[in-house]
C-alpha cells in the first residue's frame, strides 16, 4: 500500500468492494426469497450461528479453552428475552431493553461458568463447561415446580416479536411497492447486528485484551510473567464471548416466538464448536465461514439429495433424511483431513502448523 | 437400609457398565491425548451386531444353547468393533496426529454422525429387542433385590478389568503403551512401532466396547441406533472423573459415576424437601399440606445436575480428576 | 490498522462467496419446485407431513410419515374426484429432527411448495412454533401426535389435532386408575418432556380428585433406559399402581425394571406407551398391566378393520401414532372432497365442522380444533397383545369384556352417542363454522 493511499485513509477500491457487498447483502433475501421464502429464514438462522460461533471464537479461538457447554449462554438470552417479553409473566419490554439485560445476565453466567474452572486445563476444562451445559438445560426444563419460571418443558409460547414503534418485524408489510415478508425484515435487522458483533470481534482482536487472550492460548505461563492478569483475562473472555452468546438467543427467541428447553442440548453447543474450528480457529472471517457453511451444507443437502439419487440411479436408493446427515458427517471428517487447521485459518495458525509439520516430519 | 442396599446395587451395575466404556475412552487418551467422541457409537454397534447375530440363530438354529448364542454374537461383535476401531483411528485420526489439538476431535464427531447414521441405515429406527435368552430371576439380598443379570455382568466386567490392567502392567504390549503414553518420541527411539501400539489402544477398547454393547442391551432389553451417544457422555464424565487416561480412575470413576447417580435419584429429593422449614411461612406450611409433607426443591428431575455438580466439585479441589496425575496441558 | 484492513478485506471476499454460493443455488431450486407432471387430466394437490425422520424418535417419525403415506396411497386409489377434476395427491414429507428451530424451516418449506395441507408435526415443540407459518399462510394443519393443549389454544383457525389432549387424556388415566383399577395410593413418574410431564401432571390432578393419594412424583427422561434408582425410591413408598408419563422405548423397560426389583404395583401409562412394541419392548413383562390411547378399539369401527395388517404388511409394525395420521390425512381429504375444493381457503371452513369416521375414532373437532368427546380406551396386556379393557366417553365409563363379539359393536351406544348424533352437535358445529369462517375471510 502505497503512502499516499494510507494518508488518505481508504482507497476508491476499498470503498468500491464495500458498496458492492453491501449491495449484494441488501438483495440477498430478495433472491433467496426466489428459490422459497424457507431460504431467507435459513440465511437468518446462518446469521444468528454466526453470532454465536463468533462468541464462541472469543473462548475457545482467541482464548483458548475448550468450551463445550457455550449453548447455555445463548439459552440464558434466549429465556431472558422470553421472560421479559411474553405474557409467561405479563411482562412486555421493547427489544432494545432487553438485548442489553439478556447480554449481561448471558455476561454473569459467563463469569460464574469461568470462577471455578480457571485452575482447570484442558480438556478437564471441557467436560466441566459441558456439564454447565447440560445443568442450564435441565434447570430451565425443570423450574416449574415448585414455582413455575421457566413452564419446563412446555416451553414458553406467544413471544413478542421485534416490535419498534407500531412496526412489528413478524408480518408481511409493503413499502415502496415492495412487499417484505417477517422473515425478510427480520434479515435486515440480524444483517445489522451481525455486522455490529462483526464489528466489535474485530476491534477485540486487535486491542490490548485481544492479543493477551492470544498470549493465553499459546502459554499461560509466559504470559504471566509478561504481567498480564491472567484470572482476570481468562474471565473476560468467558464473560464477553458469553454476552454474544446472549443476544443471539434473545434474537432466536424473538424470530421463533417459542422456544422450549429442547432448543439448547449438547449437540447444539458441539456444532457451534464445529463452526468455529472448522472455519478456523481465531481467525473471524474462517468462523464466519464455518457458521454459514455448516447452516447451509445440511439445509442444501435437504434440498438436493433425493433429485440428485433420482439422477444417479434413477430411484432413490438411501431415503434423503439419512443420507443428509450421513453426507454432513463424512463433510466434516473430510474437511478435517484436508484442511487440519480450518478452511480458513489465521496467518499464525497456518505458520504454526507448517513448522510442527516440518518438525514431525524431521 | 434395604433401599439404601438396594440403590448401591442398582449404581454398581450401571457403574460396571460406564466402567468398561471409560476405558476405552481413557486407553486412547493416555496415549494419544485424543477424545475419541465415537467411542459410544462403537458400543452402540457392537449392541446391534450381537442383536443380529443373536437372533438370527435363534432363527435358524434354535436348538443350541443359549450360552453358544450369546458367545457367537459377542464374537461377531467383537470382531466387526475391533474392525471399525481400527479403520476408524487410520481414517480420521492418524493423519491428524501432528494437527491443531481440536481437529481430531471434530473428526470424530463426525465420525460419530457417520456411524449413527449408517446403523440407522442398516437396523432402521425402530428400536430392536433382545430375545429373552436368560430370564432374569431376582436373588433377595438383605432385602434387595439383584438378578443373575446383573451379577453376572458386575463379576464380568471388573475380570475384563483385571485382565487388562494385568495386559497393561505385566506384557510387554503393556509396557511399550505405558512408554508411548509418557513419551511417543523416545519410545519410538527405543524400537517402539508407535503407530502399532495406538491402533492397540483402539483394538482393545473396541473389545471391551462390544463387551459393554452386549452387557447393556441384554440387561435393559433394547437397543437402538442412538443409544451410543448418551452412554458414551456418561463414560467420558467417568473417565474424566476418575482422572482421564489413568486405567484404575476410570474403573473408579465409572463405579462412582453410577452409584453417585442412583443415590442422587433416590435421596435427592427428601434432603432438599423444605417441609421441615414449613413454619417459616403459611404457604408453604400450606403446600405441604396438600402434597402430603413432600415439597421438595429437587427431585430426581435433577439427578444428572447432581452428578455434574459432584463432577465440578471433584475437578475444583482436584483440577486432574480423582487419580489423574498433573499433566502438561497439549494445547 | 492495516491488519485490520486486510481482515475487512477478507471478510469482504467471505462475504462475496456466500453470496455467489447462494446465487448458484437459485437456478437449481428454480428447476425442481415444477417437478410436479406436466398438465395430464388430473391435478395434483400436495400434502405436507413433518415428523422427526432422523434422531432419537426417528422411529416415530417415520411411523407417522408411513400412516400419511398409506392414506395418500389410499386415496389416489380410490380416485376421487373434486370440482370435477381427477384428483391426485402427493405427500411431500419433511424431516424437522424434534428441533424447533428445523420444525420452521421445514415449515416454510411447505408453505413455500404451496401444499393444501399439512399433516404433523409430531411433537409440541415443533408443532406450535410451526402452527404460526401456517395460520399465516391459510393452510390447514392437523397435528397426529402434539398433545399439548396450548397447540390448539393459541386462537389459529387453521390448527386441528386427532388425538387427545394431554387434558383430556390425562383425566381419563387419573379417573379411571382410582374407579377402574382400584388404585389408592398412586406413584406417578413422567419423563420431563412436554408430553410426559403434560399427562402426568392432569393425571395426577384427576386422581386426586377421585381420592386417592399421590405418594411420589419421580422424573427420568426421554433418552433414559435405567430407572432402578427411582423405581426402588418408589418402591419404598408401597403404592399399589405407578402411572407413566412418556414413551414405550422407556415405558418396556421401566416395566421390566419394576419386576426385577419385586415391585408388585400395577403399571399405567398413556398413549405413548399403548403401542403394539410395548410389550416386545418389555420383554414379557408387561403382562397385565394397562395403558389408554386416544379413539375407540379397532374393532368398533368399520373402517380399521384391516388397516392394521395392510400397514404391517407395507411398513413394518405400527410404533405408535400412524392410526392417527392417518386419520388425519383422510380427513384433510374428506373436508376437500365435502367443500368440492382443494383450495385451503374454501375447504378449511368443511373441515372445521367435519365429521369423518376414521380408524381411529369418529373425527370431529371443537371450537378450538381439538377432538369432540374424544373416547379414551383403556387397554390391558393379555398374552403379548393390546386387548380393549373399558372405554370412558365424556367421562362416563363403559366396560369391555375383553374378547368382544363383532356383532356388539355397532350396538354400543356410548360410542355412538357423541359421533353418531350430528344433529344435536349442529348448534355446536354452526357456532364453531361461525367462528372459522371469519378466517378465510381475513386472508
Amino acid at each position: 500500500m502505497s503512502l499516499a493511499a494510507r494518508r488518505s485513509g481508504i482507497p476508491v477500491h476499498v470503498w468500491a468492494g464495500v458498496a458492492l457487498v453491501a449491495i449484494a447483502l441488501g438483495v440477498l433475501p430478495f433472491v433467496a426469497a426466489l428459490a422459497g421464502q424457507a431460504w431467507v429464514r435459513i440465511l437468518n438462522f446462518a446469521m444468528i450461528y454466526t453470532m454465536l460461533a463468533l462468541g464462541l471464537n472469543i473462548v475457545v479461538g482467541f482464548a483458548g479453552l475448550l468450551d463445550l457447554g457455550y449453548i447455555a449462554f445463548y439459552a440464558v438470552g434466549a429465556y431472558t428475552y422470553a421472560l421479559l417479553a411474553s405474557p409467561q409473566f405479563g411482562i412486555h419490554l421493547p427489544f432494545w431493553v432487553i438485548l442489553p439485560i439478556g447480554a449481561s445476565i448471558a455476561c454473569l453466567f459467563g463469569v460464574l461458568l469461568g470462577t471455578p474452572t480457571l485452575k482447570l486445563r484442558g480438556d478437564y476444562l471441557a467436560i466441566v463447561t459441558l456439564g454447565f451445559g447440560e445443568i442450564i438445560r435441565i434447570f430451565l426444563n425443570n423450574l416449574n415446580a415448585p414455582l413455575n419460571f421457566t413452564n419446563g418443558p412446555q416451553g414458553i409460547n406467544l413471544i413478542d416479536p421485534f416490535r419498534i414503534g407500531g412496526f412489528s418485524l413478524a408480518s408481511t408489510e409493503t413499502f415502496f411497492g415492495i412487499s417484505f415478508s417477517g422473515p425478510q425484515k427480520y434479515y435486515y435487522m440480524l444483517l445489522l447486528l451481525t455486522i455490529a458483533v462483526i464489528f466489535v470481534n474485530l476491534r477485540l482482536q486487535n486491542s490490548r485484551l485481544g492479543r493477551a487472550w492470544e498470549a493465553i492460548r499459546e502459554d499461560e505461563i509466559a504470559a504471566k510473567a509478561m504481567g498480564i492478569n491472567t484470572r482476570n483475562v481468562k474471565l473476560l473472555a468467558f464473560a464477553m464471548g458469553a454476552s454474544f452468546g446472549g443476544i443471539a438467543g434473545a434474537v432466536f427467541s424473538a424470530t421463533q416466538q417459542f422456544i422450549s428447553p429442547e432448543s439448547f442440548g449438547l449437540f447444539e453447543s458441539i456444532i457451534v464448536l464445529a463452526m468455529v474450528v472448522l472455519g478456523g480457529m481465531g481467525n473471524i472471517p474462517g468462523v464466519i465461514l464455518g457458521a454459514v457453511l455448516l447452516t447451509l451444507l445440511p439445509e442444501v443437502l435437504r434440498y438436493t439429495m433425493e433429485p440428485l439419487q433420482m439422477a444417479l440411479f434413477g430411484r432413490v436408493v438411501i431415503d434423503a433424511e439419512t443420507i443428509r446427515l450421513l453426507v454432513f458427517g463424512v463433510a466434516l471428517v473430510a474437511i478435517m483431513l484436508f484442511r487440519p487447521a480450518g478452511l480458513w485459518p489465521s496467518a499464525v495458525r497456518k505458520r504454526e502448523l507448517e513448522v510442527a509439520k516440518e518438525e514431525a516430519a524431521a | 437400609m434395604e433401599t439404601f442396599l438396594q440403590q448401591i446395587i442398582n449404581g454398581l451395575t450401571l457403574g460396571s457398565v460406564y466402567a468398561l466404556v471409560a476405558l476405552g475412552y481413557t486407553m486412547v487418551y493416555g496415549i494419544i491425548g485424543l477424545i475419541n467422541f465415537a467411542h459410544g457409537e462403537v458400543v452402540m454397534i457392537g449392541a446391534m451386531v450381537a442383536l443380529s447375530v443373536i437372533t438370527g440363530l435363534l432363527g435358524s438354529h434354535a436348538s443350541l444353547p443359549a450360552v453358544v448364542i450369546i458367545l457367537a454374537g459377542l464374537f461377531v461383535a467383537i470382531l466387526v468393533c475391533v474392525a471399525i476401531a481400527y479403520s476408524m483411528e487410520k481414517i480420521a485420526y492418524r493423519p491428524l496426529r501432528s494437527a491443531p489439538r481440536l481437529a481430531p476431535l471434530i473428526t470424530a464427531i463426525g465420525m460419530s454422525i457417520v456411524l449413527q447414521n449408517v446403523a440407522l441405515m442398516v437396523w432402521g429406527r425402530n428400536y430392536r429387542t433382545f430375545p429373552t435368552l436368560i430370564t432374569p430371576t431376582p436373588h433377595i439380598i438383605f432385602g434387595a433385590a439383584m438378578t443373575d443379570l446383573q451379577m453376572l455382568i458386575v463379576v464380568l466386567a471388573a475380570l475384563l478389568m483385571g485382565g487388562l490392567v494385568l495386559i497393561v502392567q505385566r506384557t510387554r504390549l503393556g509396557i511399550a503403551m505405558r512408554a508411548t503414553a509418557q513419551n511417543p518420541q523416545v519410545a519410538g527411539l527405543m524400537g517402539i512401532d508407535i503407530n502399532v501400539i495406538i491402533s492397540a489402544a483402539f483394538v482393545i477398547g473396541a473389545a471391551l466396547a462390544a463387551v459393554a454393547g452386549l452387557m447393556v442391551m441384554a440387561y435393559y432389553g433394547i437397543a437402538h441406533y442412538y443409544m451410543g451417544f448418551l452412554l458414551g457422555l456418561k463414560a467420558f464424565t467417568a473417565a474424566v472423573l476418575g482422572g482421564i487416561g489413568n486405567l484404575a480412575g476410570a474403573m473408579l470413576g465409572g463405579l462412582l459415576l453410577g452409584i453417585i447417580e442412583a443415590l442422587g435419584a433416590g435421596y435427592i429429593g427428601d434432603v432438599s424437601n423444605v417441609c421441615g422449614l414449613s413454619s417459616l411461612s403459611d404457604a408453604l406450611q400450606q403446600k405441604c399440606a396438600d402434597n402430603d409433607g413432600q415439597v421438595s426443591l429437587f427431585g430426581s428431575n435433577y439427578q444428572d445436575v447432581f452428578a455434574f455438580f459432584v463432577l465440578i466439585l471433584v475437578l475444583i479441589f482436584r483440577p486432574s480428576g480423582l487419580l489423574g496425575e498433573r499433566v502438561a496441558d497439549r494445547a | 490498522m492495516r491488519f485490520n484492513r486486510t481482515l475487512a478485506l477478507t471478510l469482504v471476499t467471505a462475504a462475496l462467496m456466500t453470496v455467489y454460493g447462494c446465487g448458484k443455488e437459485e437456478p437449481k431450486k428454480a428447476a425442481e419446485a415444477p417437478a410436479a407432471p406436466p398438465a395430464a387430466p388430473e391435478t395434483v394437490v400436495k400434502i405436507g407431513h413433518v415428523g422427526p425422520t432422523t434422531g432419537p424418535q426417528a422411529h416415530l417419525g417415520k411411523d407417522n410419515e408411513n400412516g400419511a403415506r398409506m392414506a395418500i396411497d389410499d386415496a389416489n386409489a380410490k380416485g376421487i374426484m373434486i370440482d370435477g377434476k381427477k384428483v391426485k395427491f402427493e405427500l411431500v414429507a419433511e424431516d424437522d429432527q424434534a428441533d424447533p428451530k428445523q420444525g420452521v424451516i421445514v415449515a416454510q418449506k411447505l408453505v413455500d411448495a404451496k401444499v393444501a395441507g399439512v399433516v404433523g408435526h409430531l411433537n409440541s415443540g415443533t408443532t406450535i412454533p410451526a402452527s404460526k407459518l401456517y395460520s399465516d399462510a391459510g393452510i390447514p394443519q392437523i397435528s397426529p401426535s402434539a398433545t399439548n393443549p396450548k397447540y390448539t389454544l393459541q386462537g389459529f383457525k387453521t390448527a386441528f389435532r386427532v388425538m387427545a389432549n394431554d387434558v383430556q387424556q390425562g383425566s381419563v388415566i387419573g379417573k379411571e386408575a382410582v374407579s377402574t383399577l382400584g388404585a389408592k395410593k398412586i406413584a406417578i413418574i413422567d419423563d420431563k418432556t412436554a408430553y410426559g410431564s403434560g399427562l402426568a401432571e392432569e393425571t395426577e390432578k384427576a386422581a386426586k380428585a377421585a381420592g386417592a393419594t399421590i405418594v411420589a412424583h419421580e422424573f427420568t427422561n426421554d433418552k433414559a433406559t435405567d430407572f432402578k434408582a427411582i423405581l426402588t425410591k418408589i418402591k419404598a413408598k408401597r403404592p399399589d399402581l405407578i402411572m407413566y408419563g412418556g414413551m414405550d422405548a422407556q415405558g418396556g423397560p421401566m416395566v421390566k425394571q419394576m419386576k426385577e426389583l419385586g415391585i408388585k404395583a400395577k403399571f399405567i401409562a398413556g398413549d405413548g406407551v399403548c403401542s403394539a412394541e410395548w410389550p416386545k419392548l418389555a420383554g414379557g413383562a408387561a403382562e397385565g398391566e394397562y395403558c389408554t390411547q386416544a379413539g375407540v378399539p379397532p374393532e368398533k369401527m368399520a373402517n380399521a378393520k384391516d388397516f392394521v395388517t395392510r400397514f404391517t404388511a407395507k411398513y413394518g409394525p405400527i410404533q405408535v401414532y400412524a392410526p392417527y395420521s392417518y386419520d388425519a390425512t383422510m380427513t384433510l381429504i374428506a373436508a376437500m372432497q365435502k367443500a368440492n375444493s382443494t383450495d385451503p381457503a374454501k375447504y378449511l371452513p368443511e373441515l372445521a365442522k367435519i365429521s369423518y369416521d376414521g380408524i381411529t375414532a369418529k373425527v370431529e373437532f371443537d371450537e378450538h380444533g381439538d377432538t369432540k368427546n374424544g373416547a379414551i380406551t383403556l387397554y390391558t396386556v393379555k398374552d403379548g397383545a393390546l386387548v380393549p379393557m373399558a372405554m370412558n366417553v365424556g367421562g362416563k365409563t363403559e366396560k369391555l369384556s375383553a374378547a368382544p363379539a363383532a356383532p356388539e359393536a355397532p350396538a354400543a351406544p356410548a360410542a355412538a352417542a357423541p359421533a353418531a348424533a350430528p344433529d344435536a352437535m349442529k348448534s355446536d358445529a354452526t357456532k364453531a363454522d361461525a367462528m372459522k369462517s371469519e378466517a378465510p375471510a381475513k386472508k
